[in-house]
């Protein structure tokens, strides 16, 4: 029998399991190191869309709009191809983790943002007057509160960064789906690769998404 | 204490106050009254800065705080307000309400500030309250746990923006005696409210403001007894049946 799932094309990947395993893990590290990347950014820029200056809600925008607007694939391409004439050149995995930082930082900024603006205004102004500064405010007031409303959104774009981190695959990034492609390009035993690699992602992002559900059920009862 | 000189305050093309000035003293207990939309509230705000003013000067305990880089946060430690709202911080319970800002700002170590806070508690009566959150409060008591929430940074001036005006009315008496309470104490306070018993009670002065301006103010005997402008009179047998 030599259908694509034929059995000695899953004996031959699970003789060489140790390459999808190094992918996994670095899509892993990818995904991790991205997301406190894309949280950080995601964080600073939300806070910014909220400031009474106009100059500051002005960087929000060009950020958040840029970014959403343009493909991630573009964007990582730029960081790999363009980097390199400015005379920056990132190892292939940092390309990975400032690529997805980067463009999920951007939605993180959005629901943040509204996270932010779902609180009271009354309560930076019970802040404010008792002498707090405004980043103070926000981060012992504000961002707590917030915190509660984002959760659920947040966790799915967890789950989406995780998926998008097999762009790198495009640009020979080492990851889970960079090595699925590579392997089975040498042997053409594309089936079991594919379905291996994504069974993996689901492994990852089921349970997430799972979470996101469950939060979202409890700050609808808490509300 | 406080003192206003020409303030004005726009909001878009409303003309909201229109050239307020106003000395506050020390120790001295003053009320606003006046009809809604008359621009109180916005000038109670003002003396804090949560309004900023469109032109003029506000000068609080000897600081200009509408002046660049003035230190806004700084003066604002010994201003506390109480709110139409309460605005008590949902996240935290009533004792940490008492306790964060004088530990984060203050540098209050947190078992002084603890220990403060629970003393302050007691004096409005909610002691038994501290490890509650507030939404497990009833409106008064929610009020009263802003009271000690303002107390605890142990203010020189207090601020109260329609402290009753959001209450059931079953309630509102018990918030006004925490007021009258601290009345007595000598601490400088400016209130805006509609509950003329009060102002009759402790008022030094009570100011009268209708359409941005203030309109007349004086010893709650002259006000109540023998108000001169037409429209205080006007207003004062609407609000006194």
């Amino acid at each position: 029998m030599n259908g694509p799932f034929a059995w000695f094309k899953w004996q031959a990947l699970f003789h060489d399991w140790r390459i999808f395993a190094e992918g996994f893990g670095n899509t892993l590290l990818v995904a991790v190191l991205g997301l406190l990347l894309a949280l950080a950014l995601g964080v600073f820029f939300g806070v910014l869309g909220t400031t009474q200056q106009k100059s500051f809600r002005g960087l929000n925008r060009v950020y958040v709009e840029f970014i959403q607007n343009t493909p991630l694939v573009i964007q990582v391409f730029f960081l790999y191809n363009g980097f390199p004439h400015l005379g920056i050149m990132l190892p292939v995995l940092s390309v990975g983790i400032l690529g997805v930082g980067i463009y999920h930082g951007a939605y993180i900024a959005e629901v943040v943002r509204a996270g932010i603006q779902s609180i009271h205004r009354g309560q930076m102004e019970a802040a404010l007057s008792q002498g707090f500064s405004f980043w103070a405010a926000m981060r012992y007031v504000i961002l707590p509160q917030a915190g509660r409303v984002v959760l659920p959104p947040l966790t799915n774009q967890a789950v989406s960064l995780i998926k998008n981190t097999s762009v790198l695959a495009m640009i020979a990034g080492g990851d889970l789906m960079y090595h699925a492609d590579s392997w089975s390009a040498d042997n053409i035993y594309y089936g079991p690769a594919y379905v291996t690699v994504g069974l993996l992602y689901l492994a990852l992002c089921f349970p997430l998404a799972q979470l996101a559900r469950h939060l979202e059920r409890k700050s609808e009862v808490s509300v | 204490m406080i003192q206003l000189d020409g303030i004005h305050k726009h909001f878009g093309a409303l003309h909201v106050l229109k050239g307020i000035d106003l000395t506050v003293k020390s120790g001295e207990k003053v009320v606003v009254i006046g009809p809604s939309g008359s621009g109180k509230s916005t000038l109670i705000r003002c003396m804090n800065l949560l309004e900023k003013p469109s032109a003029g000067k506000v000068t609080v305990d000897g600081v200009e705080i509408t002046a660049h880089k003035a230190p806004v946060a700084k003066v604002r430690q010994s201003v506390a307000m109480v709110f139409q709202q309460f605005n008590l911080y949902p996240h935290k319970t009533v004792l940490e309400n008492l306790t964060l800002a004088p530990v984060l700002i203050k540098g209050v170590p947190k078992a002084e500030a603890e220990q403060t806070g629970l003393a302050i508690l007691d004096r409005v009566g909610l002691k038994v309250k501290a490890n509650a959150y507030p939404s497990q409060l009833s409106g008064g008591q929610q009020q009263r746990v802003a009271i000690a929430r303002a107390l605890a940074m142990r203010p020189k001036i207090m601020l109260f923006d329609e402290p009753t005006s959001a209450l059931d009315p079953e309630m509102i008496q018990e918030v006004l005696d925490v007021m009258v309470d601290l009345a007595h104490e000598g601490i400088t306070m400016v209130v805006v409210t509609h509950e003329m018993g009060f102002a009759r009670q402790v008022a030094d002065r009570v100011v009268f403001m209708d359409e941005g301006e203030i309109l007349e103010q004086g010893t709650p005997e002259h006000f109540f007894s023998n108000p001169t402008h037409e429209r205080t009179k006007l207003f004062l047998s609407r609000i006194l049946r």
